[in-house]
């Protein structure tokens, strides 16, 4: 089933930087099974292209069923340099939980509440 | 019974909730409360006050705040740590004296120095520490007569030396923003400088609360489930000797504390979570168990540490030039494309004037300032507010930029609005530089009177 990330996901970002990070924590194991291989650098990076310039690095916290992705140039400098609105990446979390993805339908049922 | 040290944070950065401390302290059931006031261009903007005023260079904030709840303090016996001292913390103190003066109570303050070395810079890199920045690789030589602010991240051992001398008020310079927290579970517990696994967990303890109520409901995703954000209650954790530690916020506040909450916190900020450096020690966050225990508690324990690196990290502010900002509101059929078009007009006739600058920026909020490429845009919005930015180090040049703005409600296409508040100054662009020095070239003063 098509899905936005919202639905089984949380997220939070912020700067490092010239750069944001985007955390993102789903509710359950197995869904964070399935994300691993659905939300690679490549499909973050095309999905953040007209933000991140830079490379896109991911980190796994199987403890915490989240991954943290670096957006590497995302800020326009970053800090006081940036003329950007979101000089700090404070929403590229929001931005990322607008993704759709293909859910399998044996995941649908760790959906949350909306 | 193990001991359970209980220490809150009443603010989160300078510009945080006024009433949230007050909140805390009248709150109660807490030992002691954390406020941190610096962002890394704040050191910078204290540097310029305390060349105009020797007596200047500190969070003023923070004296008007212990002026309104020092007998609470008193009474309670809470103890608190601040990095409100900023570049003059002996000043800081002086106007804490004589607030404590004023309601005729004697109180101990600790004062902690030698994080400051904008006045050492020459001698550090003759020493052997170049000062390059850490994302570049830059040398310092680039920046070097522009440079506002030099301070050192310390570690937190200054901060429990303070409190072990008997500082009822710890007033730090730039320690680490977990430190403050980190500080007084060193001081309680004896805690070691290699034991490495305790002060990772101290210091995850500092990271979670160090934002203030953004582990507690605040910045929160499902911001809909959350109750009563008008009382959001500021965070409290509860640490045991062994460093498991449960956060949670004092009964009867607003907000939320659960496992997201807290998730969402720990990942704030994060680079690589396996090597996360602090002055003190080496965190590794996938080493941490989080277990939620229902009504606004989450447990974290089994939390690994690595030996610390030997260099402190260094938070150089240098002046890069300035920039102005300002916004219109287009309205009408075709808002979009309007003002787009505006945005045109202004820039051509500021290039007819000679103006071009290092960099510009056109953004139109409410359709694609933040999410660029992400969220289709409405076809045709009834309206859009143009953001107009632009960046030089010629100050003359930004300067007539804020001139060229109300121009185009008179002299270019129609429906356009929202030119309030003047027009838009130069700022002084204050820029960052991260860099390194070996820990051994470090020396701080802990002071308590």
């Amino acid at each position: 089933m098509k899905i936005r990330l919202e639905e089984i996901a949380h997220a939070r970002s912020g700067d490092k930087g010239p750069h944001s990070n985007v955390g993102i924590v789903f509710g359950h194991e197995d869904v964070y099974k399935w994300a691993l291989a659905v939300l690679t650098e490549e499909r973050v990076k095309k999905h953040f292209e007209a933000i991140a310039l830079g490379k896109v690095i991911r980190y796994e916290l199987p403890n915490l069923w989240a991954l943290n992705f670096m957006l590497g140039d995302s800020l326009g400098g970053g800090g006081s340099l940036s003329l950007k609105n979101d000089a700090q990446g404070k929403t590229h979390g929001q931005a990322l939980l607008r993704m759709e993805v293909d859910l399998p339908d044996e995941l649908a049922e760790h959906r949350l509440e909306l | 019974m193990d001991r359970v040290l209980r220490v809150a944070n009443g603010q989160g950065f300078w510009g945080d909730s006024v009433e949230a401390p007050v909140q805390l302290i009248r709150g109660g059931g807490i030992d002691f409360l954390t406020m941190d006031y610096l962002a890394e261009v704040t050191l910078s903007i204290m540097q310029r006050q305390k060349l105009k005023r020797p007596e200047t260079g500190y969070a003023r904030d923070f004296v008007e705040l212990v002026d309104r709840v020092l007998p609470d303090l008193l009474e309670k016996k809470i103890r608190v740590i601040s990095n409100a001292g900023g570049v003059n913390a002996p000043a800081c103190s002086k106007a804490l004296k004589d607030v404590a003066a004023k309601h005729k109570a004697d109180i101990r303050i600790g004062t902690i120095e030698g994080d400051d070395i904008l006045h050492r810079l020459d001698e550090l890199i003759a020493a052997g520490a170049p000062l390059a920045n850490m994302e570049t690789g830059e040398e310092l030589a680039t920046i070097r007569d522009r440079v506002t602010a030099a301070n050192v991240y310390i570690d937190s051992f200054c901060i429990a030396e303070a409190l072990d001398k008997g500082a009822q008020i710890v007033l730090a310079g730039r320690v680490s923003d977990p430190g403050l927290a980190l500080g007084p579970m060193i001081h309680a517990f004896g805690w070691g400088r290699e034991d490495w696994d305790l002060l990772a967990a101290g210091t995850v303890a500092g990271h979670v609360t160090e934002c203030g109520a953004q582990c507690s409901g605040g910045n929160y995703s499902r911001w809909w489930q959350v109750k009563d954000y008008a009382g959001i209650g500021y965070p409290v954790v509860e640490v045991l000797q062994d460093g498991s530690f449960v956060v949670t916020k004092q009964p009867g506040t607003g907000g939320l504390v659960n496992r997201w909450s807290v998730c969402e916190q720990l990942l704030y900020e994060m680079g690589d979570p396996q090597h996360y450096i602090s002055p003190d020690t080496m965190v590794d966050f996938t080493s941490l168990s989080l277990e939620d225990l229902g009504k606004d508690r989450v447990r974290i324990s089994k939390i690994k540490g690595a030996p610390a690196t030997d260099s402190y990290k260094v938070s150089i502010s240098y002046l890069a030039g300035y920039k102005a900002s300002g916004q219109l509101t287009v309205c009408g059929p075709r808002a979009v494309e309007k003002a787009r078009a505006v945005a045109g007009i202004i820039w051509k006739r500021l290039e007819d004037v000679g103006c071009s600058y290092e960099e510009t920026n056109s953004e139109l909020l409410g359709i694609d300032s933040c999410h660029p490429g992400i969220a289709a845009p409405p076809a045709d919005p009834p309206e859009v507010v143009l953001r107009l930015s632009c960046r030089d180090t010629d100050r003359a040049k930004v300067d007539r930029f804020g001139k060229e703005l109300a121009p185009v409600i008179t002299n270019g296409p129609s429906g356009i609005t929202g030119f309030a508040g003047g027009r838009p100054k130069a700022q002084e662009i204050v820029a960052y530089w991260p860099a390194l020095v070996p820990k051994e070239l470090i020396q701080t003063r802990v002071t308590v009177e």
